[in-house]
């Protein structure tokens, strides 16, 4: 059962020590990690995928559960309880969508083969192209393949800890993976530069040349905000499949404005 | 003197691997390099360069650098044994993946690349399934979900390895890695034989022999510092 994780200080990148002394994650909560680009957002979450033990390049340490989690743990994909979306957005395996989420619910220990076709369906949610079970992974747009690795995550990963890399931006149905994934019980680590997805999150990790400089925790102001900028969000995302529908603008969306 | 052999494909990351482990045991124990390769090799420099430990490569030629490297490994380790190295790293060629360069003594290291295909295992067949331990590199260059395949399919392909995955340009992950080679016994290097068959199956000579060095040979390989061996065989 992981009840938390912790992550303890390592460098930034200019050598000097991080100035918290640690950051405990519980289960159920949700956080963003914010900041420029080439702030340190995505070593972050890597630490903590590779449960880093002073062996990455950040020299952070994680917990799980206050303790060091041992190597079978850090090694095998059947014991480890993080699944990570990273930004790629291209598989090379030379294998069929069906193959490989076989291959990959083999490697989690996964015995019931409906999980195949659950996950293709999950995945189908967030895109808009089809992905067909006996296509090749290699063949799939970025943005499908980003969908398969999303549902891929949810349902063979299925781990406790979710951790997303920049969901936003694959073109996928953002919206659709934010609902299922929240209330889960998981921890879900978001790496993002969406207002949106950083407002639904309870805190945010905000980072700056490859340290974290502060962690702010969401205030009630806040959660009113991120449900206004939802609406807008909705708004925005029903232009956006109307025009990628080869559709024209109507009257009553020329009219959104800030609710 | 400990001994690593380290094998894979070209451009799996060895090298750079073999960087992090010089850059994290250089301090604990005095460490000679070797290369084996076909036409030529940079390896030897840029280690003796970066790290001032001792380097030494070999140039095959014409012939099969596994092959080669199988001949002259056993004057190799002499050389590393009489400069007082206490770790010997042998990186191979990696060319035509029949081989498995590993011994019956020290630790053998499959390098793969993430991004090698997810055949790549099983096509390698003895490069795998004879390795101690599989390093699995480039792990930043894909998803997850796809290091996962990979990492499964090595499993289903040698089910005893210690699996480790790095990005080995960063070094990352690797402490499981330095503990298995301060751990790993000295070699007897009367007694070394290959764990598998040689390479090259095509000599009807040296087909199945698993000895190596210049006493069990019979063919026409030079020696390590580039004499020839007035016993070789010549043909008539």
């Amino acid at each position: 059962m992981i009840k938390e994780i912790t992550i303890l200080p390592g460098l930034d990148k200019a050598g000097m020590r991080e100035s918290f002394s640690e950051i405990t994650l519980t289960a159920g909560e949700t956080v963003s990690i914010v900041g420029p680009t080439g702030s340190g957002k995505t070593a972050f979450i890597t630490d903590i995928e590779l449960l880093a033990q002073e062996d990455t390049a950040t020299k952070r340490r994680v917990l799980i559960n206050g303790l060091i989690p041992d190597n079978e743990v850090r090694c095998n994909p059947c014991l480890k309880p993080i699944a990570m979306i990273t930004q790629n957005t291209k598989c090379f395996a030379d294998l069929s969508t069906e193959e490989f989420l076989q291959i990959h619910a083999r490697a989690r220990g996964i015995k019931d083969t409906k999980v195949i076709e659950d996950t293709i369906d999950l995945a189908n949610k967030f895109t808009g192209e089809k992905i067909v079970r006996t296509s090749k992974v290699t063949v799939l747009s970025g943005g499908q393949t980003r969908s398969l690795l999303v549902a891929d995550a949810i349902l063979i990963g299925a781990s406790p800890i979710i951790l997303l890399d920049e969901i936003e931006n694959a073109g996928i149905f953002k919206q659709e993976v934010v609902k299922i994934i929240q209330n889960t019980g998981k921890i879900i680590v978001f790496v993002t530069h969406d207002p949106v997805i950083a407002l639904l999150t309870q805190k945010r990790i905000i980072m700056q040349n490859g340290a974290v400089r502060k962690v702010i925790f969401r205030s009630n102001q806040e959660v009113k905000a991120a449900n206004n900028l939802l609406e807008l969000d909705k708004k925005v995302g029903i232009i956006r499949e109307r025009l990628r529908a080869g559709k024209k603008i109507t009257k009553e969306l020329v009219s959104v404005s800030f609710a | 003197m400990k001994l690593l052999i380290i094998a894979g494909p070209p451009s799996s990351g060895k090298t750079s691997l073999v960087k992090q482990i010089v850059k994290k045991m250089r301090g604990e124990m005095k460490i000679a390099f070797f290369k084996i390769d076909v036409v030529k090799a940079f390896e030897d420099v840029e280690l003796h360069k970066d790290f001032g430990i001792l380097t030494r490569k070999y140039c095959s030629g014409d012939l099969c650098p596994d092959h080669a490297g199988v001949m002259v490994l056993g004057d190799a380790v002499e050389w590393a044994a009489s400069n007082q190295a206490e770790l010997f790293i042998v990186e191979s060629a990696g060319l035509c993946l029949r081989c498995s360069p590993y011994l019956n003594q020290g630790l053998g290291i499959i390098v793969l690349s993430s991004i090698a295909g997810i055949h790549a295992p099983e096509k390698m067949g003895a490069m795998v399934t004879l390795a101690d331990i599989a390093i699995v590199t480039k792990i930043d260059l894909v998803s997850q979900a796809e290091r996962e395949v990979l990492v499964q399919k090595i499993k289903e392909t040698h089910s005893s390895v210690i699996l480790m995955e790095t990005n080995a340009l960063q070094g990352t992950s690797l402490h499981r890695l330095y503990d298995l080679i301060r751990n790993s016994g000295d070699i007897d290097a009367a007694n070394l034989v290959l764990k598998g068959n040689p390479p090259l199956g095509t000599c009807t000579i040296c087909v199945g022999k698993k000895e190596i060095g210049w006493k069990h040979h019979f063919g026409v390989i030079q020696k390590l510092d580039g004499q020839t061996a007035e016993y070789l065989y010549r043909g008539e």
